[in-house]
């Protein structure tokens, strides 16, 4: 029998580290998305300990700053594009920019060279492959997604999405279910 | 993991393709080492040895003699230990039917070979930065399919 899941990674990681910080007895607390506060002293050595305990559920300590800021932006992506109540209201270079406060020109500088990608190119496969994880885990029609999604039209996400992955959304949705249907 | 250059490998019968392949990847920004085969057997036999190191990114040509493509992508994704490994097509076919059909049967990438040596950088260009963002981003790889 095969089952699909729906995870909330949010929740996810809460658990993980809520859990693990309590074995090691260090207190900690969340400061926003990907970024927490050690309330405790810790040694060098409880510092290896925490990040050997975390690396076991693929959580990296992130170090230098250049990665910080980068994911950070990626974190504020990852925001803007499942903002479903339409909270942001300004242009994703503006938005991205008052977040950080770095210059929408630095940060996309910065992102394409670590990277390989820009910023604009992210934020489309951000939302591309929100438009996927719809289309396979939902009943949602693609008219329901691009509104979603805040597409002007369906055509609109449909040219982005045969753009960004060469096929149709339909083609993909007939794919995933054939491929489902051949290995249950 | 920036550091580390990406395991590429391919399975063609063309030795010419073969040759072009190696080269647009050595121009490409993004490090990485290429290994050719040149059949399906032959492919099969390093990947099935217990300790061979396994590639980021495989790509295979369907029309092979001895095994094909198809059946070398079949043979892998019968295997656990493979998994992670995300599949490339690359044929000269653009067959609307070979391109579902290795969707369906679990290829991540489908290429139809470019006719001229920039398009083919660019198109190899786009499979490996594609990939990349999967790897780095935790994206879902089940829903990875591109077609170029």
């Amino acid at each position: 029998m095969k089952l699909f899941l729906k995870f909330d990674i949010q929740q996810l990681c809460d658990k993980v580290l809520n859990d693990q910080f309590s074995n090691l007895k260090i207190r900690f607390s969340v400061i926003s998305y990907g970024e927490i506060e050690i309330l405790d002293k810790v040694s060098k050595s409880q510092l290896l300990e925490i990040k050997a305990v975390l690396s076991d559920y693929g959580i990296t300590i992130v170090e230098d700053q250049k990665s910080i800021l980068i994911q950070k932006i990626k974190d504020a992506i990852t925001e803007m594009v499942n903002d479903e109540d339409e909270t942001i209201a300004v242009k994703s270079s503006v938005y991205l920019a008052e977040k950080l406060n770095h210059s929408y020109g630095y940060l996309s500088n910065l992102f394409s060279e670590v990277t390989y990608t820009s910023i604009e190119n992210y934020i489309i496969l951000q939302k591309i492959e929100r438009a996927k994880h719809l289309i396979t885990t939902t009943d949602m029609t693609l008219t329901e997604i691009a509104f979603k999604l805040n597409y002007s039209s369906v055509a609109h996400l449909s040219t982005q999405f045969k753009n960004t992955t060469g096929i149709t959304p339909s083609a993909f949705q007939r794919i995933i279910t054939k491929r489902r249907e051949l290995t249950q | 993991m920036q550091n580390n250059s990406i395991k590429i490998l391919l399975a063609d019968d063309d030795e010419d393709d073969r040759l072009f392949f190696t080269e647009a990847f050595e121009e490409l920004k993004i490090k990485s080492s290429v290994s050719t085969f040149k059949n399906g057997v032959l492919l099969m036999e390093y990947l099935n040895q217990a300790n061979c190191v396994l590639p980021d990114l495989l790509f295979l040509d369907l029309n092979m003699p001895k095994k094909s493509g198809i059946e070398c992508l079949k043979e892998i994704k019968q295997e656990q230990r493979f998994k992670d490994m995300v599949i490339a097509i690359y044929s000269t076919s653009a067959s609307e039917e070979d391109i579902e059909k290795t969707f369906v049967l679990g290829a991540n990438i489908y290429i139809k070979k470019p006719n001229d040596f920039g398009k083919l950088k660019k198109a190899l260009s786009e499979v490996v930065t594609t990939n990349w963002q999967y790897q780095t981003n935790s994206l879902n790889k089940e829903n990875f399919l591109l077609r170029l």
